[in-house]
C-alpha cells in the first residue's frame, strides 16, 4: 500500500473535512446501532409489562434516533465528498503540471495513451477509493465492533455463537477470493486475447480478405471466444459460493440463537425482546466483515492506480534550465553542429546521430535529405533542445543551446512537426497557437503563404471555423498546411519544417515554396523532405545515411559527387518527377 | 480524398487507443461492493444511450437465450425455491419464538431450529445454483452473440471499415456485449427474485398479521418515493458532471496528445489555465451530484430505521392490545426491510436494463449490415488462369460526389508487366482496389481471362490474385505463421523456400527465435523493409497467377530496397503483375507504362514511347529539370 500512502499528502490541505467526515459517520453508525436495543426495550418492557406508554415512546425514541442518523450520514457524505474532490482535482492538477514539466524524452517513455489513463481513469480510482475509506473503512469495522460490543451487552452467555461464527467466516471469505481471483485475471488475460484477435482484423482487414482467410480468422476468433466462455463460466461459479456461504455462517448463527437463546429463555435467564435484538446485531457484525473483506480488495485494486500515479509524479524532468540560463536572447541564425552524437537512449543507447558537424549561415536554407530512419527528425529536434545531445554540442550565434532558457529558445526556433496537431478551437487560435497576440492581418499573411487562406475562407465561417475533436474534418494536407502557417507567424529565427508538405499534393507544395522564397530568406530555414523536387533550391543539402552526413552541397555539386544523392534522386525520380503536374 | 488517404483511414488513431485502453480498464472493474458504494456507477449510467426498439431488441436477444432454455428453466426453479426460503425464513422465526420459545417448549423448538437449518442450508444451495445454471446460460449466449457478431464482420465489405473507426468497432464487440453480459448474468434473476420476493413478502405478512402488513406496505412505497425524487434532482447535476468530465478529459486528452507541440511553442503555461478552468468546472458539478446522490444512502437508511420503529412501535402497541405476538413483531422487522430492498433494486435494474438494450442494438445493428460485395448467386470458380486483365470504362468513386476513376480502360496481356505512374491522389491504389474486388465498379466492368469478376466467388479470385501493400499488416504472431498466412496448408519446408525466394530467410535466422520469433503488435520489432520482406515471402508462398504491388519499396533504405528489388522481380517472373511504380528501373523494365491522373488513363506505351511521343508523361519526366538537361543525362545512365 505504499503508492497509496504517498498520495495521503494531497489530503493535507482537506484534513478538516477528512477529519469530520468519519466523526459524523460514528454517529450515524452508534444511532444504527441503537435500533435494535430500543426494540428489545419494546418487546421485554413494553409489551411484557402491557405498558403502552413505554411502547408509543420508545416508538418514538426510535424516530429521533433515526433523524439523528441521518444527519450523521448526511454530514458524512458531505464532507467526504468535500474532500475527495478536492484531492482528487489537486492530485489531477499536479499530474497535468508535471506533464508540461517533463521532457520529450520522458514522454516517449511514458507513451500517450498510458499517459492519458493514469490522468483519468487512474485518478478517478483513487479519488472514489480515497472517498471510500473516509466513508466505509470507519463505517464497516465501526458497525461491526460496535455490533459485536452491543451483543455482548445484549447477553453475554450468547456472545461465544459470534466468538465462533466470525473466524468461520472470516476464512470463508478469504477462501473465496483466494479461489476466484487468480481466476478472474485469467478470464482478464482471455479478454484481452479476444481484443487482440479483433483488433488485429480491423487493422489487417486487407491482408484477411486478400488472402481470403476469413474462415481461418474466424476459427481464431471463435477458439479464443470459447476459452473465454470456459475461463468466465468456472471463476463466476466458484464465485458464485461466495454469498450462499457467508449467508449461511449468518444463518447459522441464527439457529444457533434460537436454540440456545431458546433455552435461556424457558430457564429465564434470558427473555424473547434480547432474542431478537442479539439476531440483529449478530447479522450486523458478521455482513460488516464481508464488507471489510471487499473493501481490502478494493483497496488492492487501487494501489495499482496508485503506482501508475506515482511513477508519473516521480519522474524527473530529463531537460531542465541551468539557474544561469540566458533569458535575453536575440540571435541572427547562425547555426553549428559540432560533432553532435546523439541517442533516446541516453550513453548506453544505439547511437541514431554519429559525429555531426555542419555550419550554417543566417538566412540560409538548408535541406535535409535521407532514407526513413537516417536521423533527420533528431537532428532538428536537437536545436530547439526538445532532445539534449548526448555527445558534441548544438550553438546558435555561438551560444550552446544548453544555455539558453529553453522558453526563450523554443521562441527563437519554430518547428512544423511531421504530424500535424490541432487543438480544439478556431482555425485562427490553432494558427496564433505560438503567439496569441497576433493580429488578423498576420495571421492572414502566414496563412496565405501556407496557402492555407483560399481553404480557410471557403469554410462558413472561414477563420472562425471550429477544429479538432469537435470541429471540421480536415485533410491531412489541410492540417499540415495550417500548421505550417502557425509555424510562420511566429516569425522564429530559426525556422524548421520537417517534412511538413508530406500529405500536401504536389501543386500546392510548389505554391508554398514560392511563397516562402522571400519570407526564408529572413530566417535560418531547416527543411526535411522525402521528395527531391523541394529541396532542388537549397542554399545547402545535406544528407544523411545511418546518423552521419555522407554528404553536404549544393544540388549540383552533390550529384557530380554523391553516390548516395545520385540514388536517392534517381529512385524518387518517378515520383518526384511527378512534381510540377 | 486522395486514395493514399483512403488506404490510411483503417489504420488506429491515437483516440482510439486511448479509448481502447479506457474500457479495458473499466471491464476489469470486479463489481461493487455492495450496498452504499459512492455514486460512481450511477455517474455511468446517465450517458447511456436508451434503446430505440425495446421489443424488438429484446425478443431477439431471448433468441440468444432460448437455445438453452432448459438451464433457463432450472434458473427460475432455483431463483422461486429461494425466494420461497426467503419468504420462509422469517416467518419460521416468529412462529419459533411465539409456540415454542414463549411457550417453553424444548422439542418443538429444537424441531423448529432443525427446520430452520434446513430452510437455511436448501436456501444457499438454491441460491449458489442458481447463478451457476445461469452462468452457463448466459455465457454460452454471449459466445453466440461474438461468434454470430465477428462472423458478420468478416462478409463485410471495405466500404463499411472505412465508414467506421476502429474505436466505434471496438467498443460494439467489447462494451456493449459487456452490457449485454451484464444483464444476461444477473439481471435476469434478480429480476425474477425482486418480484418473488415483493409478492411472497407481502402475502406472508397479510397471512401473520393484516393490521402490521398494511402499515408496512404503506411505509415501503414512501421509501421509493422519496428515494426516486432525489434521483431526480441530481439527474441534472449528474448531467453536468458528466459533461464537465467529458470536456476535461478531452482536454487532458488533446494536451497529452500535442503535448510536443504544446512544447515547441512554449504554451504549457496557457495549457495549465485551459485546464485548471475545466478541472475546476467539473470539481463544482461532481461536488454537487455526488453529495446529492450521496445523501441517497443515509436517507435511505434512515427510512429504513424509521419503518423498524414504526413497525416494533406500532407492533408493540398491537401486541399490548393483544392483537399482535412477539414472534410477528420479530417476523415483521426482518419482513419490512426484505420489502423495501427489491423495490429500490427493481428501480434501478431499470437503468442497466435499459443501457444493455440499446447496447443489444447496436450489436444487432452490425449484424443486420448487408454486406455491399457478396457472390452472385450463379458465382463461377475460376481455374486455370492465363492472366488476361481487361478494365473496361471502369467508373468508380468513393463518395458520390467526387468521381475516382472515370471511363478508366486497360489491357494486361498475360505475363506482362503493367506500371501504373501518376501523381498521389491520382487513382492508382484505387485500380487495384477494384481488382482485389475490395470495391465494386460503379460502372463499366474488369475481366479476367474474359470473365466479369463480379461473377466470380470473390475467395477464389482473390486466392489467384497477390497483393503486397505498402504497408503490410503483419499479425502479433510468429514470423513462420505470419508467412504461412499466405497459403495455411503449408509445410515448414514450403515457408523457409518462400523465405529464401523473398531474400527474407538472412535476416530471420538474426532473430531471437528465427522463425519462431514472435512479432510484436503490428510487427513493431522489425524494421520497415523487413516488414515488406516477410510480405513478399507471404505472397510468394500463396503463389498467386496475378500480382498486385502497391509501391511496395518506398520508405525502405536503399540497402534494403535493393534485396526488395531482388525477391519482386524473382516473385513477377512470369505473372501478369500490376506495379504502382516508384522506381525509374521499374518503370523502364515495365511492358506497359500507364500514366494516370485525375482518375483517368491520359497516356499508356512504354516509357520510351512515352518519352518520345512527348506528352504528359514527357512533360512530367523533363519539367522539373529545366535548365538542367545536363543533369538529367547522367541521372538516367
Amino acid at each position: 500500500m505504499q503508492s497509496l500512502k504517498e498520495l495521503i499528502r494531497f489530503m493535507r490541505p482537506y484534513r478538516k473535512w477528512a477529519i469530520l467526515a468519519p466523526l459524523f459517520m460514528v454517529l450515524e453508525v452508534a444511532m444504527d446501532l441503537l435500533q435494535p436495543a430500543l426494540v428489545e426495550r419494546i418487546v421485554d418492557e413494553g409489551i411484557a409489562n402491557l405498558d403502552l406508554q413505554l411502547v408509543v415512546n420508545t416508538g418514538w425514541l426510535m424516530m429521533g434516533v433515526a433523524l439523528i442518523g441521518v444527519i450523521g450520514g448526511m454530514g458524512c457524505t458531505f464532507f467526504a465528498v468535500k474532500a475527495a474532490e478536492a484531492f482528487g482535482a489537486d492530485l489531477r492538477g499536479t499530474l497535468f503540471r508535471k506533464v508540461q514539466s517533463l521532457s520529450f524524452s520522458n514522454l516517449d517513455k511514458l507513451h500517450t495513451g498510458e499517459l492519458v489513463t493514469r490522468l483519468t481513469n487512474d485518478v478517478v480510482q483513487i479519488k472514489e477509493v480515497a472517498r471510500m475509506i473516509m466513508q466505509m473503512m470507519v463505517r464497516a469495522p465501526f458497525t461491526m465492533i460496535g455490533s459485536f460490543a452491543m451483543a455482548i451487552v445484549t447477553s453475554p452467555k450468547l456472545s461465544w455463537i459470534l466468538l465462533v461464527l466470525m473466524p468461520i467466516e472470516l476464512v470463508f471469505v478469504i477462501f473465496v477470493v483466494r479461489k476466484s481471483f487468480p481466476l478472474f485475471s485469467i478470464v482478464q488475460k482471455n479478454l484481452d486475447k479476444l481484443n487482440t484477435v479483433l483488433q488485429e482484423n480491423l487493422m489487417g482487414v486487407r491482408v484477411v480478405k486478400a488472402f481470403v482467410q476469413m474462415r481461418h480468422e474466424r476459427n481464431r476468433f471463435e477458439t479464443t471466444n470459447e476459452s473465454l466462455k470456459d475461463i468466465t463460466v468456472k471463476a463466476s461459479r466458484i464465485a458464485a459460493v461466495a454469498m450462499p456461504l457467508m449467508g449461511m455462517a449468518v444463518n447459522l448463527g441464527i439457529v444457533a440463537v434460537v436454540w440456545f437463546g431458546g433455552i435461556d429463555v424457558q430457564q429465564g435467564d434470558m427473555q424473547v425482546g434480547q432474542i431478537i435484538a442479539f439476531v440483529n446485531y449478530l447479522t450486523r457484525a458478521m455482513m460488516s466483515l464481508v464488507m471489510v473483506a471487499m473493501l481490502v480488495m478494493r483497496l488492492a485494486r487501487a494501489q495499482a492506480s496508485a503506482i501508475r500515479v506515482s511513477e508519473v509524479l516521480d519522474s524527473e524532468p530529463d531537460i531542465v534550465n541551468s539557474p544561469d540560463a540566458l533569458t535575453d536572447f536575440s540571435p541572427t541564425g547562425h547555426v553549428v553542429f559540432d560533432n553532435v552524437s546523439f541517442s533516446y537512449d541516453g550513453d548506453q543507447g544505439d547511437p541514431v546521430l554519429k559525429g555531426v558537424s555542419f555550419d550554417v549561415e543566417p538566412g540560409q536554407t538548408v535541406a535535409i535529405l535521407g532514407t526513413t530512419g537516417a536521423g533527420k527528425s533528431s537532428l532538428v529536434h536537437l536545436i530547439p533542445r526538445f532532445y539534449d545531445v548526448t555527445g558534441g554540442c548544438v550553438t546558435i550565434d555561438g551560444v550552446d543551446v544548453r544555455d539558453v532558457n529553453t522558453d526563450v529558445l523554443r521562441r527563437k526556433v519554430s518547428v512544423a512537426l511531421q504530424e500535424p496537431i490541432l487543438f480544439t478551437g478556431t482555425i485562427r487560435d490553432n494558427i496564433r497557437y505560438g503567439r496569441p497576440e497576433a493580429s488578423q492581418e498576420e495571421v492572414e499573411h502566414a496563412a496565405r503563404m501556407a496557402q492555407a487562406h483560399d481553404f480557410i475562407i471557403s469554410f462558413p465561417e472561414g477563420y472562425d471555423t471550429e477544429v479538432g475533436q469537435r470541429g471540421v474534418n480536415l485533410s491531412g494536407g489541410q492540417k499540415q498546411r495550417l500548421s505550417i502557417a502557425r509555424a510562420l507567424l511566429t516569425k522564429p529565427a530559426v525556422l524548421v519544417l520537417d517534412d511538413s508538405t508530406s500529405s500536401v499534393d504536389v501543386e500546392t507544395e510548389g505554391r508554398i515554396q514560392e511563397a516562402l522564397a522571400s519570407f526564408m530568406k529572413e530566417m535560418t530555414s531547416f527543411v526535411i523532405a522525402q521528395r527531391i523536387s523541394t529541396v532542388l533550391n537549397a542554399d545547402k543539402i545535406l544528407v544523411l545515411d545511418d546518423g552521419m552526413v555522407a554528404a553536404e552541397g549544393t544540388h549540383d555539386e552533390l550529384l557530380d559527387s554523391s553516390p548516395i544523392y545520385r540514388e536517392i534522386f534517381e529512385s524518387q525520380l518517378s515520383n518526384g518527377a511527378m512534381a510540377n503536374v | 480524398m486522395s486514395d493514399r488517404e483512403k488506404t490510411q483511414r483503417p489504420r488506429p488513431q491515437m483516440n482510439d487507443q486511448a479509448d481502447d485502453k479506457a474500457t479495458t480498464v473499466q471491464r476489469s472493474d470486479p463489481p461493487m461492493v455492495p450496498g452504499r458504494g459512492p455514486g460512481g456507477g450511477m455517474a455511468a449510467r446517465f450517458e447511456k444511450r436508451r434503446a430505440k426498439d425495446v421489443r424488438g431488441t429484446t425478443s431477439r436477444l431471448a433468441t440468444y437465450l432460448g437455445r438453452y432454455w432448459r438451464g433457463l428453466v432450472g434458473t427460475v426453479l432455483m431463483v422461486t425455491l429461494t425466494s420461497v426460503f426467503n419468504v420462509l425464513t422469517p416467518y419460521l422465526l416468529g412462529l419459533a419464538i411465539d409456540d415454542y420459545m414463549v411457550a417453553g417448549q424444548m422439542s418443538g423448538l429444537a424441531r423448529m431450529a432443525l427446520l430452520m437449518l434446513g430452510a437455511y442450508t436448501g436456501m444457499a444451495i438454491t441460491t449458489w445454483l442458481q447463478t451457476f445454471i445461469m452462468v452457463g446460460v448466459s455465457q454460452n449466449s454471449l459466445r453466440d452473440l461474438r461468434n454470430d457478431l465477428f462472423a458478420k464482420l468478416q462478409t463485410l465489405s471495405l466500404r463499411y471499415f472505412d465508414q467506421h473507426t476502429h474505436g466505434e468497432l471496438m467498443s460494439r464487440l467489447t462494451n456493449d456485449i459487456e452490457n449485454i453480459s451484464n444483464i444476461l448474468t444477473s439481471t435476469v434473476t434478480q429480476l425474477i427474485s425482486s418480484i418473488l420476493t415483493i409478492v411472497g413478502v407481502a402475502i406472508m405478512m397479510f397471512v401473520i398479521n393484516w393490521r402490521l402488513a398494511l402499515v408496512s406496505i404503506l411505509v415501503a412505497p414512501a421509501t421509493v418515493l422519496v428515494t426516486q425524487a432525489i434521483a431526480k434532482h441530481t439527474r441534472e447535476n449528474f448531467r453536468g458532471q458528466q459533461r464537465a468530465l467529458g470536456e476535461l478529459n478531452s482536454v487532458i486528452e488533446e494536451t497529452i496528445t500535442g503535448e510536443r507541440v504544446v512544447k515547441a511553442y512554449v504554451r504549457e503555461e496557457g495549457t495549465i489555465e485551459s485546464f485548471e478552468e475545466k478541472n475546476g468546472e467539473y470539481v463544482y458539478y461532481a461536488v454537487r451530484a455526488q453529495i446529492l446522490s450521496g445523501f441517497m444512502g443515509p436517507i435511505s437508511n434512515m427510512l429504513n430505521n424509521a419503518s423498524f420503529a414504526v413497525v416494533a412501535g406500532l407492533g408493540g402497541w398491537f401486541a399490548v392490545k393483544g392483537l399482535a405476538t412477539v414472534g410477528t413483531i420479530a417476523s415483521f422487522v426482518n419482513y419490512s426491510r426484505q420489502f423495501t430492498r427489491p423495490i429500490n433494486e427493481i428501480a434501478q435494474l431499470y437503468n442497466s436494463i435499459q443501457s444493455a438494450l440499446a447496447g443489444a442494438e447496436r450489436v444487432f445493428e452490425v449484424m443486420d449490415e448487408i454486406p455491399e460485395i457478396t457472390d452472385a448467386a450463379d458465382a463461377h470458380s475460376l481455374e486455370g488462369v492465363a492472366g488476361r486483365v481487361v478494365f473496361d470504362d471502369v467508373c468508380f468513386s468513393y463518395e458520390p460526389t467526387t468521381p475516382v476513376l472515370k471511363h478508366v480502360s486497360l489491357v494486361a496481356e498475360p505475363g506482362q508487366t503493367i506500371a501504373l505512374v501518376g501523381p498521389t491522389g491520382a487513382g492508382k491504389t484505387t485500380v487495384i482496389n477494384l481488382m482485389m474486388r475490395f470495391y465494386d465498379v460503379d460502372s463499366g466492368s474488369i475481366r479476367i481471362d474474359g470473365r466479369d469478376i463480379r461473377d466470380l466467388k470473390m475467395d477464389e479470385l482473390r486466392r489467384h490474385l497477390g497483393i503486397v501493400l505498402q504497408d503490410n499488416f503483419l499479425f502479433g504472431d510468429s514470423v513462420l505463421a505470419n508467412i504461412r498466412y499466405g497459403r495455411m496448408e503449408a509445410t515448414d519446408e514450403e515457408v523457409y523456400e518462400a523465405a529464401r525466394l523473398a531474400n527474407a530467410d538472412t535476416f530471420i535466422h538474426r532473430l531471437p527465435y528465427g522463425y519462431n520469433t514472435v512479432l510484436t503488435e503490428r510487427g513493431s520489432n522489425l524494421s520497415q523493409g523487413q516488414r515488406q520482406l516477410l510480405a513478399i515471402a507471404r505472397t510468394i508462398l500463396a503463389n498467386p497467377d496475378i500480382l498486385i504491388l502497391d509501391e511496395a519499396t518506398s520508405n525502405v533504405d536503399t540497402r534494403t530496397e535493393r534485396h526488395l528489388q531482388d525477391a519482386l522481380l524473382r516473385l513477377m517472373a512470369g505473372r501478369t503483375s500490376f506495379v504502382i511504380a516508384h522506381r525509374l528501373s521499374t518503370i523502364r523494365e515495365a511492358d506497359k507504362v500507364l500514366v494516370i491522373n485525375y482518375g483517368e488513363v491520359i497516356e499508356e506505351g512504354t516509357h520510351e514511347s512515352l518519352l518520345a511521343a512527348g506528352g504528359f508523361y514527357h512533360d512530367l519526366y523533363y519539367s522539373q529539370f529545366r535548365g538542367k538537361s545536363a543533369v538529367l543525362a547522367q541521372a538516367g545512365h
